[in-house]
């Protein structure tokens, strides 16, 4: 039981450590915009990289 | 081939040819514009945005090159001063607006192309609110580079003064948001000190530990009394100043009491007396509530955004006035009063002024609620956000920017946005005689337990406060109103002032303007006769071709049925006020204009069939031979409209339609509508009668017009929508706007106030039911602060998430 004195304390730091996470968060905009990153995570394009390589091979 | 347009998805016409080659087909575009962006996105090895895309383009129009020549300005340094960062020495950034965004693909194509741009340091989208922030390197690209590139696939940029507009409201949410968090947060932490507290039973816990986890909760909670919950102490500041009760003032009282009793109770060692968890707990779900409110409000105040652009950017200066006519390109925001500018046909006037030289007529529906343009000439005034339609004219500027007419407007609609709805106004007068008996039985029963237990009088008295405190009726109401808001918005239904969507609901009348509601409100080309040898493709591009300069209603009707023809070219356009004009066509000399018009000129005269489209505007072409085509020009029914009407007849809803037009002309809508109820050439005042009359039966009345020529009667009717889509301007006027002039969403709107009412009314009655049960529960002593406390979130909840039942669901 005396792994209490350590525990709470440290319980109170981690929930002051995740409070500045979130302010971090909200401050540099994380939650600006709720929608766009779930669509853009399907665009996740290869195709340009491609293109590039074929007009790099194109140019040899 | 295919029938539409590859890159905007608008019919093809089969006279033309503008192929690209996408994925090794040929695919058809309808224009040049089309053409060059589909290649532009093609080559830039982009093409992918065509297999994302979920909808079709804005169909492209070259830049013409005044445009060219204004985005150049742009480059200016003391332009850039108002809306571009500068953040090291090369590298600047500026907040860009992107007009012509329908899909998550368009904003993926945008961040692409920009991204690709040499010197262009980073670009950002933000989907919802369609801003771009890019930053770049300015000795390698100029901004006027990227604003081009943007427009070279077909979408517009527009700088976008984020600093001055964005920064407070961006500040406001931001801080909502951590003020939430940091309640939230508090709440879970210290309800896990408080959960064993609770359930192990007495002596079960060392008292070292006890005391532990309270002072650990007592750590936990200082954010919350010192961060999260100033709102209401600022509030409640407010209120006592004013000398009022508010909403605020219970909850402030309470937290405090709840707060420092629990205080006293920890440094003095009295067991079950520490009740942090209650106080993070109540501030936790009360910010709750008001963010889900703020959230509503800031999606209607994307209306007032939309009036704003209505003031272009760009105006043409005749800095040597009155010596020389020639003009320079400026910025609106260098104009001064005195200065002289130029305005074309077409185009917006940019501030309030006096017209110098010139003759034309300007439209100020706006303003005047006048839908008819207003003739201008030397030494009449003129109005910002008005539109000049038929010739040039020079101007000198007496009022720009926030002195204008117009910025007055703005600010009535703001102030129309942050009223409160009527409801939510009777449930906080009720709350606040609600708070004043509350507080009264706290203190009676702290006093009457004083005799008969006094350790047990501060608790009891904590829990009279907490039980009862009055959120779940200060939620009920905005929180469905809210919900319903939003719903409603997503749709494409925009709530303007408060009271409308509860009014909404007891409506059992319908009255509708013709034109510009029921109809499209702007002629366009209903049918073509041919007279002559020609086909109708042949006579319809001549016509175009005649009518190529001018600005009149029924020549862009022409042009725009020619949109997708080739146009032949024209010379020696004359054209004759009041009955049509002449020129030459490949040598030959044309005629387009009323019948009679076309008859002193041809020697065998023509007739038109004598009922042929009565309630139209007939044009006749014809050459020196023999008239070649006649086109009947009016307004046509929108797609939706009988639906509509019909749904609502379905409903039990009278439907009236008034109309200042002619008998034969509403009475044919009207029966293809299946409206019984009809009145043609109603006056303004004969609609205000009308609607009068019918609120004197005890009807509760929804007008539904265009908001220019009704405002008088939108003003009088219980409820008025406007609609949305022909004329920004239309906006101001109504209680709802209707953005995009979907009709078959009118139903669904009053399907969905009767809804929401319903749940106001059940959250209510929640509300009191809790109230009246917890009170004497509480008073009598049976209610220690936490229980207290769990029942007061119970209720919230039940009474937040009752309310979400209105929140519109994904697909």
């Amino acid at each position: 039981m005396e792994s209490l004195y350590l525990l709470i304390p440290l319980s109170i730091v981690l929930a002051f450590v995740i409070a500045v996470v979130f302010w971090w968060a909200t401050r540099s905009g994380q939650f600006d915009d709720m929608e766009g990153p779930a669509h853009r995570i399907l665009m996740d394009d290869d195709r340009p990289a491609e293109d590039k390589a074929a007009k790099a091979s194109d140019e040899h | 081939m295919t029938d539409n347009c590859f890159h905007c998805g608008l019919p093809v016409s089969e006279t033309v040819d503008f192929p690209v080659r996408y994925r090794d087909k040929t695919e058809a575009t309808c224009c040049a514009g089309c053409q060059a962006v589909a290649q532009t996105i093609i080559d830039s090895g982009l093409s992918e945005y065509y297999a994302h895309r979920t909808q079709g383009a804005r169909q492209a129009e070259a830049l013409p090159t005044d445009i060219l020549q204004q985005i150049r300005l742009y480059d200016s340094e003391e332009l850039q001063k108002s809306f571009v960062h500068q953040r090291e020495e090369n590298s600047r950034e500026a907040a860009l607006i992107l007009e012509g965004i329908t899909c998550a693909a368009c904003v993926w194509l945008n961040e692409q192309h920009i991204r690709q741009l040499p010197g262009v340091l980073s670009v950002d989208i933000n989907y919802t609110s369609h801003r771009a922030r890019v930053c770049w390197d300015n000795t390698r690209i100029k901004l006027s580079q990227i604003l081009e590139a943007v427009s070279a696939i077909g979408y517009r940029a527009h700088p976008y003064d984020a600093e001055r507009q964005e920064a407070l409201a961006q500040k406001q949410r931001k801080q909502a948001i951590s003020r939430l968090w940091a309640a939230g947060l508090s709440m879970m932490q210290v309800m896990m000190y408080a959960v064993p507290v609770y359930l192990a039973p007495d002596g079960d816990i060392d008292p070292d530990f006890l005391w532990l986890l309270h002072w650990a909760s007592l750590i936990l909670t200082l954010p919350v009394m010192l961060y999260s919950a100033v709102p209401f102490y600022q509030n409640t500041w407010r209120d006592l100043k004013t000398g009022r009760v508010g909403m605020d003032t219970p909850v402030t009282i309470g937290i405090f009491t709840a707060f420092f009793a629990s205080l006293w109770a920890l440094i003095n060692k009295i067991p079950h007396g520490v009740y942090f968890d209650s106080v993070s707990m109540f501030v936790f779900l009360l910010l709750g509530g008001r963010y889900l409110e703020g959230i509503a409000r800031r999606k209607a105040g994307e209306a007032t955004e939309s009036l704003v652009k209505l003031i272009p950017a760009f105006a043409h200066r005749a800095a040597n006035w009155p010596d020389s006519r020639a003009t320079e390109e400026a910025t609106v925001t260098m104009l001064n009063p005195g200065d002289v500018i130029l305005v074309k046909p077409g185009e917006t006037i940019p501030g309030d002024g006096v017209v110098l030289d010139g003759n034309s007529a300007a439209n100020e529906a706006l303003i005047s609620g006048e839908s008819r343009p207003i003739g201008k000439t030397t030494g009449d005034t003129v109005i910002a956000g008005s539109v000049n339609t038929s010739s040039p004219l020079y101007i000198q500027i007496s009022q720009t920017g926030q002195q204008t007419r117009l910025a007055g407007i703005v600010r009535l609609l703001d102030k129309a946005l942050a009223e409160k709805p009527r409801l939510a106004v009777a449930a906080d007068r009720f709350a606040s005689w609600f708070v004043a008996l509350l507080l009264l039985a706290a203190a009676g029963s702290y006093i009457a337990w004083h005799f008969i237990d006094p350790a047990r009088a501060l608790w009891i008295m904590v829990a009279v406060l907490v039980v009862s405190c009055p959120c779940a009726l200060s939620l009920a109401t905005p929180a469905a109103l809210t919900a319903a808001t939003g719903h409603l918005a997503g749709l494409g239904l925009l709530t303007t002032r408060g009271h409308a969507l509860e009014t909404l609901a007891r409506v059992g009348d319908v009255v509708f303007d013709k034109t510009g509601t029921l109809t499209h409100g702007d002629m366009r080309l209903r049918e073509q006769m041919q007279l002559g040898q020609l086909t109708e493709a042949q006579s319809l591009a001549i016509a175009a071709a005649l009518e190529q300069a001018s600005e009149h209603p029924l020549a862009q009707a022409i042009r725009l049925a020619a949109a997708a023809l080739p146009c032949p070219a024209s010379t020696r356009l004359d054209s004759i006020a009041g009955k049509g004009v002449q020129g030459e066509v490949d040598g030959e000399t044309w005629r387009l204009g009323s019948p009679e018009f076309i008859n002193q000129w041809l020697t065998v005269p023509m007739t038109l069939p004598a009922n042929w489209h009565a309630d139209c505007t007939l044009v006749v072409l014809a050459n020196r031979q023999a008239a070649q085509a006649a086109f009947a020009i009016g307004d046509t029914v929108r797609a939706d409209a009988a639906d509509m009407v019909q749904q609502l007849q379905q409903r039990g809803i009278n439907v009236h339609l008034l109309s200042g037009d002619g008998a034969s002309a509403v009475q044919s809508l009207a029966d293809s509508l299946g409206i019984a109820d009809w009145h043609a050439r109603a006056t303004p005042e004969d609609k205000l009668a009308f609607v009068g009359q019918l609120q004197q039966e005890g009807k509760r009345v929804l007008m539904v017009g265009d908001g220019i020529n009704d405002a008088p009667v939108l003003a009088r009717a219980d409820v008025s929508l406007a609609m949305g889509g022909g004329t920004d301007v239309a906006r101001a006027s109504g209680d709802m706007v209707l953005m995009g002039d979907q009709l078959a969403l009118i139903p669904q709107a009053l399907a969905l106030s009767k809804k929401a009412l319903g749940i106001i009314r059940q959250n209510l009655w929640w509300a009191a039911g809790y109230n009246l049960l917890a009170l004497p529960l509480a008073i009598s002593g049976h209610l220690t602060p936490w229980l207290a406390s769990l029942g007061m979130a119970a209720s919230s909840l039940i009474v937040v998430s009752n309310a979400l039942r209105l929140v519109k669901r994904k697909s």
